[in-house]
């Protein structure tokens, strides 16, 4: 990001946040894997210093999984290379971060296809079919 | 008023007016002893006065064996404490930043886990002189107010500035505040109290000195 | 929720947030995004976030009348800058701005009337912003309409169920209020204290923090919880100085002595160029500025302390918290020149005391001591 000549980061000495992050992911995954117990952390919510919110990214990876979402603003969602371990981050129309969640889940709620939606699919779908008809 | 306005107040001022009130009770004070004068000794002089008297200031330092003996533990916190309180208040950075805009200089200052440590080395000592003053029979039968008021001038500010660093219990702004304060309080109340043998022992010293010198005698 | 009956009446023209969003064409999976971005700014744990949705789905759109006094407008454009964001200009869209001087199309008459209406219609309901300080010296400094902000604080204040004093000008008087205060400037919780007042300080405030307490009311229908000062916790709970990622530097006592040097390049403790952090509480340490992009501090400048009151009379930007804010040396010369007068003229009176006693002395004989 920054590619000045100040180097405001000194490095290690200010990853205090970002392991135990890494630590609270892990034990989610075992809730996960134990009893199927789905969690969401908010990346936002703890104070990181510069270069921090990448290190736990980049230390995520990714995975077999990328997804994209197209709605008020981009999303991107994609498996880490941690099985179970997805990063979502949601962008506004200008592509700034508006917030970013680890969720720690087979499948994050906001991929799967919505009751609500689907209900006005048919509708259309219905409505779609019956115009081509005639 | 808002804690805000209570820390401006202290930092403008209640600064102010409390040290115009030091400045000006330490110089009347000091001014009066000079100018009184001593009464003209008539006896021949049988050895240098300045000389004796300087050299008193320093050597003063050291109690001698017997004055240890009798008093010490007196002398032990009174030393630990008054060196703790050096230290503290010339060697931590915001006091130094302090000093640097009145005096237009600074100097380097001490990490804060040593800084740390000798504000708590110097509370202790101040308890331990508060608690032989009220249980050593003599200490307590010479003990009167201005004693306990001068010693709690003295304690407040460490202990308040200690709080005020760490951000123990009331928000940031009151306990600087309140630290401030604390040091206004001592400075209002040093010109009227003891607390002026921090100028006076000087004098006292060099006029021991040079009263042996003059006569030809060792102080 | 509970809704009162003359809340009902309204909403059938504005209909639930839910409703809004939908009729915009806005998808359920928008609409969970929205709540998961929503909840993250209200600083909400993840778990709550179906809860938030639950409560935006029902949550009647509010009217807002926003009121702007003396103030620079810097309030209204923090919080516009979000105004491309889709996800926080719904926040915005979910309430329905009946009055706004900056971003309204009318003008004149047209505009007052439109407030009045809002008003009469929502009477008990909408919510009062109000940024800029009001002066009480004299009316005529700050009037709208002919009407002076004083009359038109308490008038509307008369029938909001809550006002929301933004920025530091609403909140504690702001610049206007800096010395020598030549208009009388007054905080809004110094005129209202018969109606709830939320203080969002900042100069200008984070626009996040903005739209968070907007957000928690159309969740909650409530205020969030607040300080001593009236400040929402969940943003101005913590000072800078706690949360600063620069705080091992001002531990181990690194600190830049002046800009650009070697401490400053190598990112160190801002204390001594007059950082206020450690008095200042605010969010910008946690939620930063620009989405998150950065705050004063992370880009070099030490925190000027804009969400306190009097941060303009605090001594200067420059001047470290430990430093007094008068001039001392010349406060002790002068006191040490007037004592030096003193002094002497006292220490002669003492010795014209002294020689006088001692020329009344009459020396003690041996026939005294026998009488």
């Amino acid at each position: 990001m920054n590619t000045s000549s100040f180097n405001i980061q000194t490095g290690n000495e200010l990853t205090w946040n970002a392991r135990p992050i890494l630590f609270e992911v892990r034990h989610a995954l075992e809730e996960l894997v134990q009893s199927g117990e789905n969690s969401i952390i908010d990346l936002r919510s703890i104070p990181l210093a510069p270069g921090e919110e990448e290190t736990i990214i980049n230390t995520l990876g990714q995975g077999e999984v990328h997804a994209s979402l197209d709605a008020l603003g981009p999303s991107e969602i994609y498996e880490t290379r941690y099985a179970g371990v997805w990063l979502i981050t949601h962008y506004n129309e200008e592509k700034a971060v508006v917030s970013r969640f680890i969720e720690i889940t087979k499948l994050p709620e906001i991929l799967e296809s919505q009751q609500e939606d689907m209900s006005n699919a048919l509708v259309e779908l219905t409505r779609d079919l019956g115009t081509q008809d005639a | 008023m808002t804690e805000i306005e209570l820390l401006s107040w202290a930092r403008g001022p209640g600064l102010q007016i409390a040290t115009i009130i030091f400045v000006a009770g330490v110089v009347i004070r000091i001014f009066e002893i000079l100018v009184l004068g001593r009464k003209a000794n008539l006896a021949e002089a049988r050895g240098a006065e300045m000389s004796s008297g300087l050299k008193t200031m320093l050597t003063r330092t050291i109690p001698d064996r017997t004055t240890f003996k009798r008093s010490s533990v007196t002398i032990v916190s009174g030393y630990i404490f008054h060196i703790g309180l050096f230290v503290v208040c010339f060697f931590s950075a915001p006091h130094i930043l302090f000093l640097k805009d009145i005096i237009g200089f600074g100097w380097p200052s001490l990490p804060t886990p040593v800084i740390d440590a000798f504000a708590v080395v110097t509370i202790i000592a101040l308890l331990a002189t508060l608690v032989n003053r009220l249980t050593n029979k003599v200490m307590r039968f010479l003990t009167n107010f201005e004693d306990l008021l001068t010693w709690f001038v003295t304690f407040l500010p460490v202990v308040t500035g200690y709080i005020a660093f760490h951000r123990i219990g009331l928000t940031a702004p009151s306990l600087l505040a309140v630290h401030l304060l604390s040091v206004e309080l001592l400075l209002v109340v040093f010109p009227f109290t003891k607390l002026m043998h921090a100028f006076t022992l000087f004098i006292a010293r060099w006029y021991n000195g040079a009263t042996s010198g003059y006569k030809g005698v060792a102080s | 929720m509970k809704k009162d009956s003359t809340r009902k009446k309204e909403t059938t023209e504005k209909g639930t947030l839910g409703e809004t969003l939908r009729s915009r064409g806005v998808s359920r999976r928008s609409f969970m995004k929205f709540c998961a971005t929503t909840a993250s700014m209200m600083a909400l744990p993840p778990a709550m976030i179906p809860m938030v949705a639950r409560a935006l789905e029902n949550a009647r759109r509010p009217s807002v009348i926003w009121l702007s006094f003396q103030e620079c407008t810097g309030c209204t454009e923090s919080l516009t800058r979000a105004h491309t964001s889709t996800v926080e200009s719904l926040i915005f869209d979910s309430i329905s701005l009946d009055y706004h001087h900056t971003l309204q199309a009318a003008a004149g008459t047209a505009a007052e009337a439109a407030r009045e209406a809002a008003m009469e219609e929502n009477y008990g309901n909408y919510l009062l912003v109000v940024d800029g300080s009001i002066p009480l010296d004299n009316p005529g400094y700050s009037t709208i309409a002919g009407i002076s902000n004083l009359d038109m604080l308490t008038e509307c204040a008369k029938g909001a169920a809550a006002i929301i004093a933004v920025g530091t000008c609403a909140t504690y008087g702001g610049i206007p209020h800096a010395n020598p205060n030549p208009t009388g400037a007054v905080s809004v919780k110094q005129i209202i204290n018969d109606k709830p007042v939320i203080n969002v300080p900042g100069c200008p405030p984070i626009p996040v923090v903005i739209t968070g307490v907007l957000a928690h009311y159309l969740t909650f229908g409530s205020l969030p919880e607040l300080d001593h000062i009236g400040r929402p916790k969940a943003f101005y709970g913590q000072s800078i100085h706690d949360r600063c990622y620069r705080r091992p530097f001002y531990d181990k006592g690194q600190f830049a002595e002046t800009f650009d040097d070697e401490g400053a390049r190598k990112g160190w403790c801002l204390y001594k160029l007059g950082c206020k952090g450690p008095t200042t509480y605010n969010a910008c340490a946690t939620t930063k500025w620009n989405n998150a992009t950065s705050f004063p501090i992370e880009s070099g400048h030490p925190c000027i302390g804009c969400s306190e009151p009097d941060f303009w009379d605090g001594g200067g930007f420059y001047k470290a918290l430990s430093m007094p804010t008068e001039n001392l040396s010349q406060t002790a010369v002068y006191a040490a020149a007037g004592a030096v007068a003193a002094g002497t003229v006292l220490g002669a009176m003492n010795r014209a005391k002294k020689n006088a006693s001692n020329k009344i002395h009459i020396k003690t004989t041996v026939d005294d001591l026998q009488k």
